[in-house]
């Protein structure tokens, strides 16, 4: 009986073994302030041309360090207000008939994909001129969307014999330069994900503590009255 | 305790425990008591905390910045902060002026009231420019918008200088929001917290002395 | 001084607790369900779930009041709702995770609480009508669940509900009308989610609350059972008429079940705070994506307290090409629960005093019921298939169906194992 329960607890490990891509581990610390407002400003200056994270407030990421002036001088354009959320001009029809799909919002993305998912496809582009946009991308097979940061990554192709992507026009930013972009804005999705997750755990230890004292309470307690009993 | 009867040696000394104020008992039930009404309260506090302004009602009641340059003298414009009607009313000369002569028929002309006004606005014009007026446009009887009334004479009648009157009771006030006696509104309107941005730049909702 | 102040407290409470009396019978019931309610003195870990139940239902209850002062029944706004609650609501975030972990955790203390039962044979008689309420109360709960996992508006909210609500379609003749009056529509819409917030946040927790009352009144009109299946009214001391085995449930099991509580809240927090999607088993990743009526996600599979039940649907084949035998298989494996007093026919209650007949089904039934649990959660091509010589069959598809022959064997071969079982003497006292 024993046995067969343990083999149950380990059963999801071997399933998870056999995942389809396997996708890089993203560089996540919710704690680097500075490589979270690097990937505010790679998100605002690409991601928000096509993709909203309309449930994103500006003014939130006080809570990574920036002060509202710079939120102001740094991210907004469009005459928006700091206490706007993360809205886009495209008309969802226009960016359908142009890309085929409506560009998704990206305020949860992370946490419907996941942030390896998210570092990997962006670092994942490669040139297929079978595409209508001449893009392809290993994670991502057959996507809608254009390399936006080819400027920045240069061009790959992927060898079909060795299914590996090779640089084949560097672009402005070195491999390891663009890593790091990619790994702060990933980085930023994580946060802006699920913004209050620092708050949560932060929380926890503190709800923990006092429970653990109000069970040595409890515990006392009910020894007190017990002891009648037996 | 298995087969005692009542009365037998056992059961007196249960009672005799019984009868005896139990320390340990005690001390742990006040002090469980006291830890678990606190951890009550704290839980308490974030649902409390859940019903009052959202980050989003914040954002739409965000300070408001209005152009008033195209503001002509003796007219007014309304703008809208926290979903609220606030008047910028441009008093000309004999507005202003007739602002001090009616004094003795107001129920508070020096807005003693000063949960009414900032600070800087108490004063004989109720305004940070002399000429221009910034008034929430809710009564303070029982919060009906009041009709702008700005020119004298009128449907008003002989005696009025121009002001505000409200439709749903009656309520009269001057061109500083100031109230008439006799109305049914008991205080003067509401000067909400604004500064200028620049000459002609109002921000309605930050005061001079908050930090933007 | 102090004394005297102190007695004239004490009398004017007296006197107003009087006052009541004579309109509300107040002492008495406190004397009838907490004071003077005598519960066994033996009961041990597994007694602990009854009142964690009442405890995340009031939780429930309690959150969902708040979330409904923000949510948005509409199916443009709902799944932004979800996230201006986690995001702009003070301590929105907190509050929906303690409903989201809520809900898995009523499932883990009412699976634990079930298993009680049925270990120490608390459904047997003079029970049956606890039991059956009980059942009522789980059917329930599957029911909160279901309408309740739609209002987030997501993928799995809503090709979970699609496929549930199609299920009804299966039954012969009515089945498609039957669906689509669920529905409201040709398909699951706005006027779906809008009639199942109503289900969720209404008709349902009433029902629920009039079952909960019911089964507390029933076990206190018998009085609790306990780890060895001894009813402790037989042995009373005849002064007080107090049984022997009894003691009072207030002190006593308040202040163990605080003791619970207070465990029980470490475990729901260390989730709540560390883990809230409990690695994609409480809260789905592409439950992240809204609601797309065009696009089925690659894998979808039910929340894991429903996939034992989703596992023998899929199990069970069509026949006559009808899906029916698989959702009739599905209903049976819950509503078999109710029949459960009636199934039994060994002599002791007990699992203590049972042989070793009836322990072997009962291990093969806990067996199937987690290996259907975990094959529900995976696609089942899962393992992969045999060779020829089955088919080709799916390899999970096959395990499946081989132990939901043995969940259904453990309920209907137990009128003869429990018979045949060599049972132990029963003690006159409990023990320990």
């Amino acid at each position: 009986m024993k046995k067969i329960i343990l083999l149950l607890a380990l059963l999801p490990l071997f399933v998870m073994a056999n995942e389809e891509v396997a996708l890089d581990k993203a560089p996540i610390d919710a704690s680097n302030h500075e490589s979270l407002q690097r990937g505010a400003r790679t998100f605002v200056n690409y991601c928000l041309n096509c993709h909203s994270a309309n449930y994103m407030r500006y003014n939130r990421l006080m809570e990574i360090g920036l002060t509202e002036k710079q939120i102001k001088d740094n991210l907004l354009f469009a005459g928006e207000k700091v206490g706007d959320t993360m809205k886009v001009a495209i008309n969802k029809n226009d960016a359908k008939k142009w890309f085929g799909a409506a560009p998704p919002d990206l305020s949860v993305e992370v946490r419907a994909r996941g942030a390896d998912w998210v570092y990997s496809y962006m670092r994942g582009f490669y040139r297929d001129d079978t595409r209508p946009t001449g893009w392809n991308n290993t994670v991502y097979d057959k996507v809608a969307m254009p390399h936006v940061l080819y400027e920045l990554q240069g061009e790959q192709t992927l060898n079909h014999e060795t299914h590996a992507l090779e640089l084949s026009k560097p672009g402005k930013l070195s491999v390891e330069e663009y890593d790091t972009l990619v790994g702060d804005l990933t980085n930023f999705m994580a946060y802006m994900a699920e913004p209050a997750k620092q708050q949560r755990n932060h929380l926890g230890w503190f709800v923990l503590l006092f429970l653990g004292v109000l069970l040595v309470l409890t515990y006392k307690l009910k020894k007190a009255y017990w002891k009648d009993i037996h | 305790m298995s087969d005692n009867p009542v009365g037998s040696p056992m059961n007196q000394d249960l009672a005799n425990r019984d009868s005896q104020v139990d320390l340990e008992k005690r001390n742990f039930l006040l002090a469980t008591s006291a830890v678990g009404a606190l951890g009550a309260a704290a839980v308490a506090v974030p649902f409390v905390k859940s019903m009052t302004p959202s980050e989003r009602a914040k954002a739409a009641g965000a300070p408001v910045e209005v152009d008033i340059s195209k503001i002509e003298p003796g007219t007014m414009l309304t703008a809208e902060w926290r979903g609220q009607p606030v008047w910028i009313i441009n008093r000309t000369d004999e507005m202003t002026a007739e602002l001090a002569k009616h004094n003795d028929q107001l129920s508070d002309p020096a807005c003693e009231v000063t949960s009414q006004q900032p600070n800087y606005c108490k004063n004989a014009n109720r305004s940070i420019k002399p000429n221009v007026a910034v008034i929430v446009g809710i009564c303070t009887h029982l919060g009906c918008s009041p009709t702008a009334k700005l020119q004298a004479n009128g449907d008003m009648g002989e005696s009025w200088t121009g002001g505000f009157f409200c439709p749903c009771h009656g309520s009269k006030f001057d061109l500083a929001g100031r109230v008439f006696k006799g109305s049914p509104a008991p205080i003067n309107l509401v000067v909400p917290p604004h500064k200028y941005l620049a000459d002609n730049t109002l921000l309605i909702g930050v005061d001079t002395e908050e930090k933007a | 001084m102090i004394e005297q102040k102190k007695s004239a407290l004490a009398a004017g409470v007296d006197k107003t607790v009087a006052w009541v009396d004579e309109r509300f019978p107040l002492t008495s019931n406190i004397k009838a369900h907490l004071t003077e309610y005598y519960a066994p003195k033996n009961f041990n870990f597994w007694y602990f779930f009854g009142s964690l139940a009442l405890l995340v239902l009031v939780m429930q209850i309690l959150t969902g009041i708040f979330l409904t002062m923000h949510y948005k029944p509409d199916a443009d706004l709902a799944f932004g709702s979800v996230e201006y609650i986690m995001r702009d609501v003070p301590w929105g975030w907190l509050i929906r995770y303690m409903h989201s972990t809520g809900a898995s955790m009523f499932f883990v203390v009412v699976y634990l609480h079930m298993f009680r039962g049925i270990i120490y044979g608390s459904y047997r008689n003079p029970r049956e009508l606890i039991w059956l309420f009980g059942v009522g109360i789980f059917l329930c709960l599957m029911g909160e669940a279901f309408f309740g996992y739609l209002l987030p508006w997501g993928q799995m909210s809503y090709w979970g509900a699609q496929v549930i609500v199609n299920l009804f379609s299966a039954i012969p003749f009515i089945g498609p009308d039957v669906s689509e009056w669920l529905r409201g529509d040709y398909l699951v819409s706005d006027a779906t989610l809008n009639r199942f917030f109503a289900f969720h946040v209404i008709a349902l927790p009433l029902v629920l609350l009039g079952l909960v009352m019911a089964h507390l009144i029933a076990l206190h009109e018998v009085g609790s059972n306990n780890p060895d299946g001894i009813e402790i009214k037989k042995l009373k001391d005849p002064q007080t008429g107090i049984p022997l085995d009894g003691i009072a449930f207030h002190p006593y099991y308040t202040v163990k079940d605080l003791v619970g509580v207070t465990v029980f809240l470490m475990v729901f927090s260390a989730v709540l705070f560390f883990a809230p999607e409990m690695g994609g088993y409480f809260l789905e990743a592409n439950n992240f994506i809204p609601a797309d009526p065009l696009k089925t996600p690659a894998h979808i599979a039910p929340v894991w307290y429903f996939t034992p039940y989703y596992s023998i649907l899929r199990a069970v084949p069509p026949i006559f090409n009808s899906q029916f035998p698989g959702v009739a298989a599905m209903g049976l494996s819950v509503a078999i629960f109710a029949l459960l007093p009636w199934l039994d026919k060994g002599a002791v209650k007990s699992i203590r005093y049972r042989g070793s007949l009836y322990k072997k089904w009962l291990a093969a039934f806990v067996v199937s019921f987690l290996i259907l649990g975990y094959l529900g959660t995976v696609p089942s091509n899962v393992w992969g298939q045999f060779g020829p010589w089955l088919g080709g069959a799916d390899r999970a598809t096959v395990v499946a169906r081989i132990f939901t022959a043995v969940y259904f064997l453990f309920f209907l071969l137990m009128p003869w194992y429990t018979k045949k079982d060599q049972t132990k003497p029963v003690p006159e006292r409990v023990t320990g």
